[in-house]
């Protein structure tokens, strides 16, 4: 019943949003942070019991790995509820000057939060593909907000590549249905398929799993694919940008890994895993050499978003230990994301530019946002007293555990040249003198979406709750089935 | 009967993609398309030819709705808002692509004949379908206007459709409802984003959407 809520609060909304006239535009604003904290609430029921499903059982459900990624998804669109209302407060004039209607926006953040709680709660791999689709053209017009012919480009980018790529992970589903139609099973469920896969083609099982990888590696940004990415999150609104980069990307992940459970089940990880760690290095290593002498802070969050994401699919493709370290670390990721998004935004809306030779000293204009940028640049570099640390090393040691000294070594590296580019231009714009500008000082209301965020970041550096340990191994189980416990974890 | 018919429709599918590579008029790259849908929205019909079923025929009438009339609707209205008729100087030439395209046809052949798959072994669809794959594939790269990428992505999802009907004889048609739903919706925001790009930037060729790019090279 509470899976069915989840969905059906954000679909009932959007419709509502959609409905209102423009003179109750302040209505439809405020149903933004009433849903996020419904949905919110609804989410953690699920931490706290099992839920009756009726006769949708096959189609959808929460599991340790689905609820996870939606309790991020709630998690993120909370903050960023209420930063958006803020953001379209302060822009209000300019966007109606321009004759933007925020209707459309409205009406898309609460699309995108319907799709993506049917990625999360979908138990069927042709309902996730649909559900993952969605979440693309939900998004579409929130990157397109702005108007701007830039925005505009960045959008049709956006649909292209991730419809092209998501057509392929369709092909890979169909490549899954047929393998299971070929032992005589018509099913596509994950556990139906996972029950049957040592019976499966190994061939077609691998066909599949590619077209899976590729095709939702694209929406999750993986590289080469990721070209995408960069252009969205600059060109979006920043609580747009923030929701791509911290629950959007997540969401694709989460396909992959159920096509990795599968073939987990069929005896052929050594095959996907191989191919996750691959493809998670070379994100790596892409997104460190855009990084360098990145001069838009919103494109070097993207790119990070690259990186971290190559750090997800690294971790998961070396299992157990690593793949419950990605799991914790797309946690830290979203928050910690979320957290330096929301800042740009306020610096972005202060200097009016995104360029980091004309944002110099934010330490001086916005003590408050500049002492967010610089703990939120801190924390996504993976340096303590952050859980992206904890994370970060956790699929190191396991790199070592695995003795895979040589993708390890490559690791460290990418990681080191991402923290180099960064500290240039992170450090760049908080020295130094601003530039003249307006009258007006910053707003501490703004800036406490960015300190909630970070504050999650904080809490898991210092230690890991054990219902959350618990969550992410019950987790990583369900994809690995090898994996037992994660020492340090549960006493 | 159903047989002959299938592998007649299959051609119709081959034929249609080799028109979609071959021509530079927009219009009758449309109507390629077009065909394409209406053979998808029949073949499943050709499968349980004996025992209809009423999801089946209300499959069919969906796939014609939107593959048959809305699309082609859609991409024409698109054209004659952006007063565009041809795909003029396209990345890959014309016979390049035919040439490519023939090469792609034996290739669907040969990969048709190596995989284990038992259910789509008969007549020509599977093939049909991994062709169509390809040509989608690199129409959508190898065009220069936004809506020749369009109707490379339908392509490319028309084959991908035409996989499904080969190789999975009973699918639950509710799947299929959502998947054409999120190709119509895709479709639909496309075009419009499609007319936005012909008013901003007084051309749709995708190639020149090129301003949001890296500072590399300038230090």
């Amino acid at each position: 019943m509470v899976s069915i809520l989840l969905l059906a609060l954000p679909f009932v909304a959007a419709l509502v949003a959609l409905a209102l006239p423009e003179r109750l535009g302040h209505v439809r604003r405020g149903m933004l942070p009433a849903v996020a904290v419904i949905h919110l609430g609804l989410a953690i029921r699920l931490w706290l019991g099992p839920d009756s499903l009726h006769g949708l059982r096959p189609w959808l459900g929460a599991d340790a790995l689905g609820l996870l990624f939606l309790t991020l998804t709630s998690g993120l669109f909370l903050p960023a509820s209420f930063y958006a209302l803020g953001d379209m407060r302060r822009y209000a004039e300019k966007r109606a000057a321009a004759g933007i209607s925020e209707r459309m926006y409205v009406v898309g953040l609460f699309a995108f939060l319907l799709s993506m709680s049917a990625v999360c709660l979908a138990q069927d791999m042709g309902l996730l593909w649909v559900a993952v689709e969605a979440t693309t053209l939900a998004t579409a017009p929130l990157i397109y907000f702005r108007k701007s012919p830039g925005a505009l480009e960045a959008t049709w980018k956006y649909l292209l590549v991730c419809s092209v790529g998501i057509a392929l992970a369709l092909l890979g589903t169909f490549i899954l249905a047929a393998a299971a139609s070929e032992v005589g099973q018509v099913t596509l469920r994950v556990r139906g398929l996972a029950a049957i896969a040592l019976d499966m083609n190994g061939n077609l099982l691998k066909a599949a799993f590619i077209f899976l990888l590729v095709g939702y590696g694209a929406k999750m940004g993986l590289a080469p694919m990721h070209t995408w990415l960069p252009d969205a999150h600059s060109e979006s609104p920043s609580p747009v940008s923030a929701l791509l980069s911290g629950t959007l990307l997540n969401g694709a992940f989460l396909a992959i890994l159920r096509g990795a459970d599968i073939m987990q089940s069929a005896g052929l990880d050594d095959f996907s895993n191989g191919l996750l760690r691959l493809f998670g290095l070379f994100s790596m290593g892409v997104a460190g050499a855009f990084i360098l002498g990145q001069r838009d802070f919103k494109r070097l969050l993207a790119y990070s978003s690259v990186e971290h994401m190559g750090i997800l699919a690294f971790g998961a493709g070396l299992g157990g230990a690593g793949l419950f370290a990605a799991l914790l670390h797309a946690v830290n990721h979203t928050f910690a994301k979320g957290c330096l998004f929301f800042t740009a935004g306020n610096i972005m809306f202060r200097y009016h530019a995104k360029s980091t030779l004309t944002v110099t000293g934010v330490r001086r204009a916005m003590p408050l946002n500049g002492a967010l940028w610089l703990a939120g640049f801190v924390a996504i570099c993976g340096l303590p007293p952050f859980g992206l640390f904890f994370s970060e090393f956790t699929v190191l040691a396991e790199a070592f555990a695995d003795a895979r000294y040589g993708e390890a070594a490559l690791y460290l590296l990418f990681l080191a040249v991402v923290f180099i580019g960064m500290l240039g231009v992170f450090l760049g714009m908080l020295r130094g003198e601003p530039p003249p500008l307006e009258e007006g000082s910053e707003s501490s209301a703004m800036a406490l979406p960015a300190l909630l965020s970070l504050t999650v970041v904080l809490v898991l550096g210092l230690g890991v709750p054990e219902f959350l340990g618990d969550k992410l191994m019950e987790a990583a189980y369900i994809v690995d089935n090898g994996f037992t416990s994660m020492p340090g974890i549960k006493p | 009967m159903t047989n002959t018919a299938l592998d007649y429709l299959s051609v119709l599918f081959i034929l249609s993609n080799f028109a979609l590579l071959a021509s530079s008029r927009l219009g009758l790259c449309i109507n390629a398309v077009t065909v394409q849908g209406v053979v998808l929205a029949i073949i499943p019909l050709l499968h349980e030819f004996e025992h209809l079923q009423i999801a089946s025929i209300l499959l069919c009438v969906v796939t014609l709705a939107i593959k048959g009339y809305a699309f082609p609707r859609l991409l024409r209205a698109a054209i004659s808002r952006a007063k565009v008729r041809r795909e003029v100087e396209p990345l890959i030439g014309y016979s390049t692509s035919l040439l490519i395209g023939l090469a792609m046809l034996v290739f669907a052949f040969w990969l048709q004949s190596r995989l284990p798959l038992t259910h789509g072994g008969e007549g020509i669809l599977l093939p049909a379908a991994f062709f169509g794959i390809l040509a989608g594939f690199f129409i959508t790269i190898a065009r220069r206007k936004a809506l020749t990428q369009i109707l490379g992505y339908l392509a490319l999802e028309n084959g991908i459709f035409a996989f499904g009907a080969a190789s999975l004889s009973e699918h639950p048609w509710l799947l299929e409802m959502g998947i054409l739903l999120d190709v119509f919706v895709a479709v639909l925001i496309m075009g419009v984003a499609l007319f936005h790009i012909s008013q901003e930037f007084d051309h749709i060729d995708a190639d020149r959407l090129a301003s949001l790019r890296d500072p590399v090279g300038e230090s």
